[in-house]
């Protein structure tokens, strides 16, 4: 794990809760670095360069997507060839396939969404969750949650909450149902930083 | 995972529905077509109304909460969150939305209040609260009732963002001066302003309201937009300003994209070019009294 230091990992910063997500990953990184490169906001292609991962906030997912294209950054996403952190609209963009013809996702983890998967706001949730691979449950706050129905092959399930899956592992990418960026558990940052 | 082992409504949850709502534009729709046209901008939520406020302010009359026929056609018509307004103090009109499924309710001076000493228990309920306020007091002690999000009250239909400008300085300059002051001080001034000394503390703590705080009130293009962005925004409210102005759809994404690119004014330039006339606004010093809507609600 060395060259810990060195590690640089922007956040997609055209809608959604972007600072709370700059926020955490700079908490996570500063435990495992006295000096890093400091977390940056992704506005553009041009501020892909160099990323080794790339966090795609919680968010309205249509309201994302259409930005992604008018800011012509479709392309340079596929591109992109960094570790992907996913949270909420962020998994719906990363997936392949969503059941919803208002998302046009990115296709970068195999596998398919459903959006809003427990309903609307009022069925939103906090959560004690088990996810396999860590010692104790991980608190998890869950806004008008998307799941995985579907996992392509190479990806694990970590946690699944019917009706479906809510922690993805493709490595190196993460994708996550919920928010931890909303709280102070830093575990799953750790685990993408790890398989970076 | 057993059902009793998720916890609803928290504030956790709450906030954090906000939260996810930065960067955005919110939009007032009054109907399921401008629901779609409104996500299809890039809206991250529709407000649903019976009229928007520049109607409200032209009917007169008692305004209240829509018709919950219209506000189920606009949850059908649309994936992104739908607010809902109740007027102030109106417990019942919210449980009602929230009945519905609304995502948020907007406690609003936009209707007419239907009490003029209490707003409404917003802790009593599972779905979040936005609320308006002009300064610091006034939003924090809509915080402190339990809303989950502040938006400055402006003046609605108007389309003259002059009102959301001030309430935006005065939230943000009042919370840079209490950075400046010595505890003691802190509490003083939560006295005066009426508001939780504990929450006085936490905005000087973070440099910022503890909730999101998007702005609202007579924002008509997409410069206004920018302009309150600069201001400290989290986001906008545009009411009447879209489907109002002359090509609605072109208004709506051109709002949108003014947000993203708020730092960028060739861009602003080149997304104002061409979008007809804006709504049609209002001299605020020319509005009677009794007309005017920030006034409501303290």
């Amino acid at each position: 794990m060395g060259g810990d230091g060195d590690l640089r990992i922007g956040v997609l910063a055209l809608q959604g809760d972007v600072s709370e997500h700059v926020t955490a990953f700079e908490a996570a990184l500063d435990a495992r670095s006295e000096h890093h490169a400091p977390v940056v906001a992704v506005r553009r292609a041009e501020d892909l360069a160099g990323l080794e991962g790339l966090a795609v906030p919680g968010g309205e997912s249509t309201a994302i997507s259409r930005l992604i294209d008018k800011n012509r950054m479709r392309r340079p996403l596929l591109e992109f060839g960094g570790g992907i952190f996913a949270t909420c609209a962020g998994m719906v963009l990363a997936a392949s396939e969503v059941h919803d013809p208002r998302v046009d996702p990115l296709g970068l983890i195999e596998m398919t969404i459903e959006r809003n998967a427990f309903g609307r706001q009022r069925e939103s949730f906090e959560c004690d969750l088990p996810v396999n691979g860590l010692s104790h449950p991980f608190h998890a706050v869950f806004i008008r949650p998307p799941v995985a129905s579907r996992i392509g092959p190479g990806a694990r399930g970590l946690a699944v909450l019917e009706p479906g899956t809510v922690v993805v592992r493709k490595e190196p990418h993460l994708a996550l149902s919920f928010h931890p960026e909303l709280g102070t558990d830093l575990r799953l940052h750790h685990l993408f930083l790890d398989g970076l | 995972m057993k059902l009793e082992e998720l916890r609803f409504g928290t504030d956790l949850v709450k906030r954090g529905f906000a939260s996810m709502q930065k960067g955005g534009v919110i939009m007032d729709v009054v109907n399921a077509e401008q629901a779609r046209i409104a996500e299809q901008a890039g809206a991250v939520a529709v407000m649903a109304l019976e009229r928007v406020p520049a109607e409200i302010r032209k009917a007169g009359g008692v305004a209240r909460m829509a018709d919950p026929l219209k506000v189920a056609e606009i949850i059908e018509a649309v994936s992104i969150p739908v607010m809902g307004k109740v007027r102030i103090g109106h417990t019942v009109e919210a449980q009602i939305l929230e009945s519905l499924g609304v995502d948020m309710i907007d406690e609003s001076e936009v209707l007419t209040p239907a009490d003029e000493e209490y707003h409404i228990d917003k802790t009593a309920f599972t779905v979040p609260f936005v609320c308006g306020a002009r300064n610091l007091g006034e939003a924090l002690r809509r915080i402190d009732e339990g809303a989950a999000m502040v938006r400055t009250k402006g003046e609605a239909g108007t389309g003259n963002v002059v009102e959301a400008v001030r309430h935006m300085r005065a939230i943000m300059g009042e919370i840079r001066q209490l950075q400046g002051m010595s505890r003691q001080e802190r509490v003083e001034r939560a006295r005066v302003i009426e508001a939780p000394a504990h929450l006085v503390e936490e905005c000087a703590e973070l440099g910022r309201l503890p909730v999101v705080n998007f702005s609202a009130g007579g924002i008509a293009t997409p410069a206004d937009a920018a302009l309150m962005m600069h201001l400290g925004a989290d986001g906008v409210f545009v009411g009447s300003g879209i489907f109002l102005s002359e090509h609605p759809e072109r208004m709506a994404r051109a709002i949108v994209e003014s947000v993203d690119h708020r730092d960028d004014p060739a861009r602003i330039a080149e997304i104002s070019k061409g979008l007809g006339e804006a709504m049609r606004g209002l001299d605020i010093h020319a509005i009677p009294e009794s007309e005017v809507l920030r006034f409501r609600g303290r």
